[in-house]
């Protein structure tokens, strides 16, 4: 079982839910994840279009544990007003921590992602940070109270798979107690397998299914690799070795001769 | 007195931010409030005063990643 922040999860998937192409197409991506936990976001509110009531009445309906994200600011404060409003409208005190350095990357502002949390924790909330693979930058949030962590796989939205496996494995290995999610840039079910694989505890992902040209069948697609690979790495995958080893037994092989044994 | 509300300007004599939120036609809807870039609470936004050039933030549900 996942367990977050003292509650425990049967689905290690965590999903967005913008870019669908509709409401519907949402609600049948979440069945077919069997996703427990959805990230929603909080926006400006028109007086004439009311585009939010709306929203939330499919939240509603979808009874999944929301977790509030705080996409799109650029700074700690923001970011920590931005969680104080999300904290009131969902009644959460769960938030998806994030502060953006800059428009092409979407990368975490690091400095002040810590700063936040920080306040944050400090604030009583349950703090998940988006945050890149570097372990100081992990150790501090760490530090600040997170008890939960959530590393880039690569740019948000970019599809590209692990850009740095080789620090999330660190991270993994540093903090083998910790809660790790990959959160942002997976495209492919087999760059969820590959997280688990890594004994990583969830993925979290929105585009990579919400663009997908059948969304609902790769939802489906998403969650088998990622039960496949918690599986693998349960299971205890083999080391890689550079020379074969035969896998069928030599003993008694047909037509043997001792001076092909060399 | 002006004032922004979602980046917009307005003009209102609406006193508190409770009374604001009302004329806007968003009584009893789901949302949250800041001004000045800081939280106003839904129990706080009665007695919460509004003065010229008052920056106000109303936000509701949104999908998100």
């Amino acid at each position: 079982m996942l367990e977050l922040y003292g509650t425990e999860f049967s689905s290690r998937m965590l999903l967005g839910t913008a870019g669908y192409a509709s409401p519907d197409l949402l609600r049948q991506a979440v069945e077919a994840s069997d996703a427990e936990i959805v990230t929603v976001s909080i926006r400006r509110e028109s007086a004439r279009a009311k585009t939010g009531q709306g929203f939330w009445g499919l939240i509603e309906e979808m009874g999944r544990r929301v977790l509030p994200n705080t996409a799109g600011c650029r700074t700690a404060r923001e970011a920590i007003t931005t969680a104080q409003m999300a904290r009131e409208l969902f009644g959460t005190n769960w938030i998806k921590l994030e502060v953006i350095a800059n428009d092409d990357t979407l990368q975490p502002e690091v400095f002040g992602l810590v700063e936040a949390a920080t306040e944050l924790n400090a604030d009583g909330f349950d703090v998940l940070p988006y945050t890149t693979e570097d372990l100081s930058v992990a150790e501090r949030l760490a530090a600040a109270g997170c008890d939960v962590l959530m590393p880039w796989g690569s740019p948000i939205g970019s599809a590209r798979g692990l850009a740095n496996k080789t620090a999330l494995q660190t991270l993994r290995a540093y903090f083998p107690d910790t809660p790790l999610i990959v959160d942002a840039g997976l495209g492919a079910p087999s760059h969820a397998a590959e997280v688990m694989e890594m004994g990583y505890d969830a993925v979290l992902l929105n585009t990579a299914i919400a663009k997908a040209d059948n969304p609902v069948t790769m939802a489906r697609g998403f969650a088998c690799a990622v039960e496949g690979g918690r599986l693998a790495y349960e299971a205890g995958i083999v080391e890689p070795r550079d020379m074969a080893t035969p896998s069928t037994p030599v003993v008694g092989t047909p037509f043997f001769k001792i001076d092909n044994a060399s | 007195m002006q004032i922004l509300v979602n980046g917009e300007r307005l003009t209102t004599d609406a006193g508190s931010l409770e009374e604001l939120c009302k004329r806007l036609g968003f009584a009893g809807a789901k949302i949250a409030t800041a001004v000045n870039g800081c939280f106003v609470a839904a129990a706080a936004r009665a007695r919460t005063q509004l003065a010229e050039a008052d920056e106000i933030e109303i936000v509701a549900p949104r999908q998100g990643g």
